[in-house]
């Protein structure tokens, strides 16, 4: 834990957890507001610490494109609300053509009265939601989710590793189709889509056999000797645990479920699977090159979300209307001084955490260019 | 290490073994080069030695595979990971992490390797490949010769005493390849590894061979030293081919041999007064100041070149130089920053898909991409509709650039020359002014490749004007008549191939090398001697 916070810290790269949970903690932090000036401020502070401290490597370059989903679904939460808006609020702004609709529709309509306080609800809405997928595309652009995978229990290996090459799939696909969009320009374009479709799952197929065959040549999968046996006893377990854990768990959401019969039921699936993921775990034998370390760095991004989240709580209690402006009476949002410190609190990672290696060699190599002063890549 | 007894593998619904009757008996520390024509069992041959045929790709393997010791049909790939290292065609196919350090550790995390002996086996292996400074770096950024070098490292850190490496320079330019070979021929004098190659290039490898491994169409395999191999066969590279046609005994097999020796023909050649002179056909495409930029990236600055008819002019430089963002910025499809491009009078960036492939055609690198149907007949025919053709044509252009191509076969069945041959004929039915080729000979067996050196030609000499992009400087040399050189996306070469070629090691061919500047093909040597016979006998 001797290690040096801020800009005198040695680069490295940081848990991706702690990332996850900086991300997770202003996604709570967001999803408790509709505070427009609080969400933008979320948004503020998640951009900057992308930008200070992604990093230059693939994973890393993402960010532009979760700001413009986030820009797409106000967009589309507003328009929707103007098309389909209902009666809600007295400030009309303006009336659009109303298409009639039959009785049975009753409760629907398209056109109409448009009110300021339909489309500001409809914005608080969509950005609320905006930010929320904004602070898991920061989470993505800060921590390579493949690394991230990599703490999965051995049990769980096959699936991570299942995960690990669907992620990489996807990039790659779309390169594919991108290809060959282009390529079927150079003979007139037509062919309709499976003139797209074909090369490019033929293309998918290819690389998948590849890497399948990669992998058994690395030696993927290779088993430590164990018998069938206990390969069904393991899969038994994992199965009756689950069963017993979804039953267990029904049985206590349902309120007319007798009580004592959901909780112990719960327990014993729950009880089941750890066993099942245990036995499993000791079936493949792996080991991890270079773990990330867990250590100041990683405490200090964990605790400014944890402080920003507490700050935003206490400030709920002393004044529950700073995170949600009122509606009706129209009123402009105001910034709450502890919700606004909180959230100003979640940013300093972009200062206590470590460079990330590449990104630190770039630096050192051009001193012209300051990791502050380039921008997010789109 | 490795040996076969009457090994023949046949795959499933196959009519005949796609390897026949193979015995080899590979020792220690050797390495060995599998030659032979596209399709002729080369990848099934090095795929048996680790178990993937017939473990991985079905199929019914006869006879028996012993290495060091362990018979592959009892044990699965992933068993020998720890004997055989395996690595593909494509490299970047097989990459599963993200970054370097992380994919040279991945084949340890399977074998349970302590994380003390992997960080020092990490370490060694960068070192052994010379890849240290790309530690940290994104596989997806790296070039071709660093992610071929990663690809082989990746299975190094295993520990195998067995390397298999399929083509691992066919998609490189001559300066990646030659430090891949470099990197492998190290493996093999500084830890004794074992290798086995297969190679379509026999000019860049079969000089460090300890031995060659032909097999032939029919899937016999003939193994030996390859001096003696070499020796009669059609699979050769130019410097035998030179050495045959001198009558060297014995066959040269790298520069240095040959160069001593040439010293007798140099003087007997006698140049051709009529060679053939170029750049007098009208312009048919006229570029000029064309840019290309992705972001912050100059991918082609400030091109300005005219294609003429009748020539076929080759595009050269290194991976990554700009080659295709040039062709496809030509053909008005790929992005253009700057620059115009006129072809008749017409920019085919300006017109619709339809028009603009009346004025320039492109093959692109991955010819595949542009089909789409199940039949050769039924791509031929929507081609015809397409450039608004009469019927037939694409089908008649087809026979004459490869006969041979059954009209009911599915062109994903088809070799990679023969699919080459078929998208060429598509793209010719609409009768384009210039016709654009990436990459084309990438795959290509030295028969092949000179069947398609012919094409270019007779489609240069039917009015055409042909741009390849290649960095084969054997195609080059063979059918150039201009040669542009593009250096990260500046044209920092233009002119003749006897100038140009020579002027680098880089880019010179064989011939080159061997008998001096201004010589390219063997066929020129081969004219040259006769005329030189000629000029004996009149005086």
């Amino acid at each position: 834990m001797g290690e040096r916070l801020g800009s005198g810290a040695t680069p490295r790269t940081v848990h991706p957890g702690a990332w996850w949970i900086w991300a997770i903690g202003l996604a709570i932090a967001a999803s408790a507001t509709t505070n427009p000036l609080l969400l933008g401020l979320i948004i503020g502070v998640v951009a900057l610490v992308v930008q200070a401290r992604r990093e230059d490597a693939p994973w890393g370059r993402g960010f532009g494109l979760y700001l413009r989903v986030g820009l797409l679904i106000v967009v589309l939460r507003v328009g929707l609300r103007i098309f389909f808006g209902g009666e809600y609020g007295t400030t009309v702004l303006f009336t659009l053509p109303e298409i009639p609709l039959p009785d049975w529709v009753a409760g629907i309509r398209i056109g109409g009265e448009v009110t300021a306080e339909s489309i500001l609800a409809a914005f608080y809405d969509g950005l609320r939601l905006a930010t929320i997928v904004i602070c898991f595309g920061a989470a993505n652009s800060l921590a390579n989710p493949k690394r991230l995978l990599r703490l999965l229990p051995n049990a769980l290996y096959e699936v991570g590793a299942a995960v690990t090459v669907a992620l990489s799939m996807a990039p790659q696909l779309a390169e594919s189709v991108a290809r060959v969009r282009r390529a079927r320009r150079l003979r007139s374009g037509r062919g309709g889509p499976r003139a797209v479709l074909l090369p490019v799952l033929e293309d998918a197929l290819d690389r998948s056999v590849s890497l399948a065959a990669a992998m058994d040549a690395r030696g993927y999968g290779r088993s430590a000797g164990e018998s069938a046996a206990r390969r069904r006893a393991t899969a038994g377990l994992l199965i009756l645990g689950l069963l017993g854990a979804s039953i267990g768990l029904y049985a206590l959401l349902d309120a007319s479920a007798p009580v004592p019969f959901g909780a112990p039921t719960l327990g014993v699936g729950l009880a089941l699977v750890v066993v099942g993921i245990w036995t499993a775990g000791r079936r493949t034998r792996h080991t991890h090159y270079r773990d990330d370390p867990w250590a100041a760095a990683e405490w200090a991004i964990v605790a400014s979300t944890g402080a920003a989240l507490a700050l935003l709580v206490l400030g709920a209690s002393i004044d529950p209307a700073s995170l949600h402006p009122s509606l009706v009476p129209l009123e402009w949002p105001t910034l709450a001084m502890l919700p606004t410190v909180g959230v100003l609190v979640a940013g300093l990672p972009a200062v206590l955490a470590p460079m990330p290696p590449l990104r630190a060699a770039l630096a050192e190599s051009t001193p012209t260019v300051t990791p502050a002063a380039s921008t997010v890549q789109p | 290490m490795i040996s076969f007894d009457r090994v023949s593998v046949t795959y499933h619904g196959a009519a005949h073994p796609t390897i026949r009757d193979v015995t080899l008996e590979i020792g220690e520390g050797e390495l060995w080069l599998v030659a032979g024509p596209t399709g002729s069992g080369k990848t099934t041959l090095l795929r048996t030695i680790n178990g993937l045929v017939p473990h991985f790709t079905g199929g019914l393997l006869s006879g028996t595979v012993r290495v060091a010791g362990r018979n592959p049909r009892d044990h699965p790939p992933r068993e020998l990971a720890d004997l055989v290292g395996f690595v593909a065609q494509d490299p970047a196919h097989g990459f599963v992490t993200d970054t370097v350090e992380e994919e040279l550790a991945y084949a340890m995390e399977q074998l349970a390797v302590p994380p003390a002996v992997m960080r020092t086996r990490v370490e060694e292996t960068l070192d052994l490949l010379g890849i240290a400074d790309l530690r940290g770096r994104p596989l997806r950024d790296l070039s071709g010769g660093q992610q071929q070098r990663v690809a082989i490292g990746s299975v190094l850190t295993a520990g195998p005493r067995i390397l298999v490496l399929d083509e691992p320079t066919s998609a490189l330019d001559p300066t990646a390849a030659e430090e891949v070979l470099a990197a492998i021929l190290r493996l093999v004098h500084d830890l004794g590894m074992t290798v086995v190659l297969a190679e379509h290039r026999l000019e860049r490898a079969v000089q460090y061979a300890d031995r060659l491994i032909q097999l032939s169409a029919d899937g016999m395999a003939r193994s030996g030293d390859p001096q003696a191999l070499l020796a009669d066969g059609d699979i050769v590279p130019p410097v035998v081919e030179l050495g045959r046609l001198a009558g060297w005994e014995p066959l040269p097999l790298s520069i240095r041999d040959a160069r001593g020796r040439a010293s007798d023909i140099r003087d007997r050649l006698v140049r051709p007064l009529t060679a053939e002179r170029r750049g007098d056909g009208p312009i048919a495409m006229a570029a000029s100041g064309v840019s290309v930029r992705y972001g912050s990236i100059v991918a082609v600055r400030d091109v300005s070149v005219d294609l003429r008819e009748g020539e076929v002019t080759v595009l050269m430089g290194r991976n990554g130089s700009g080659k295709s963002s040039l062709l496809w910025a030509l053909r008005g499809v790929g992005r253009r920053s700057a620059g115009r491009v006129l072809v008749g009078g017409v920019d085919p960036a300006s017109v619709g898909d339809d028009d603009a492939r009346r004025l320039v055609g492109l093959v692109p690198q991955a010819p595949g991409d542009l089909l789409y149907l199940e039949t050769v007949a039924a791509e031929c025919e929507r081609a015809d509709l397409d450039a608004g053709a009469s019927a037939g044509t694409t089908r008649t252009l087809l026979d004459e650039l490869q006969e041979g191509i059954r009209s009911d076969a599915h062109p994903r069945d088809l070799s990679e020359g023969q699919r080459l041959a078929l998208v060429l004929a598509i793209q010719l039915a609409a009768a384009p002014a210039a016709i654009l080729l990436d990459e084309p000979t990438r795959g290509l067996d030295y028969p092949t490749k000179r069947r398609f050196a012919g094409i270019l030609r007779t489609l240069a000499r039917s009015g055409h004007a042909v741009l390849v992009a290649t960095h084969d400087v054997e195609l080059a040399a063979s059918v150039a008549e201009r040669v542009l050189v593009l250096a990260a996306g500046d044209l920092v070469a233009d002119g003749s191939p006897e100038e140009v070629l020579t002027a680098s090691p880089a880019l010179a061919p064989q011939v080159a090398k061997v008998i001096g500047p201004g010589w390219l093909t063997v066929d020129q040597i081969r004219e040259a001697m006769l005329s030189g016979v000629k000029a004996e006998a009149g005086r």
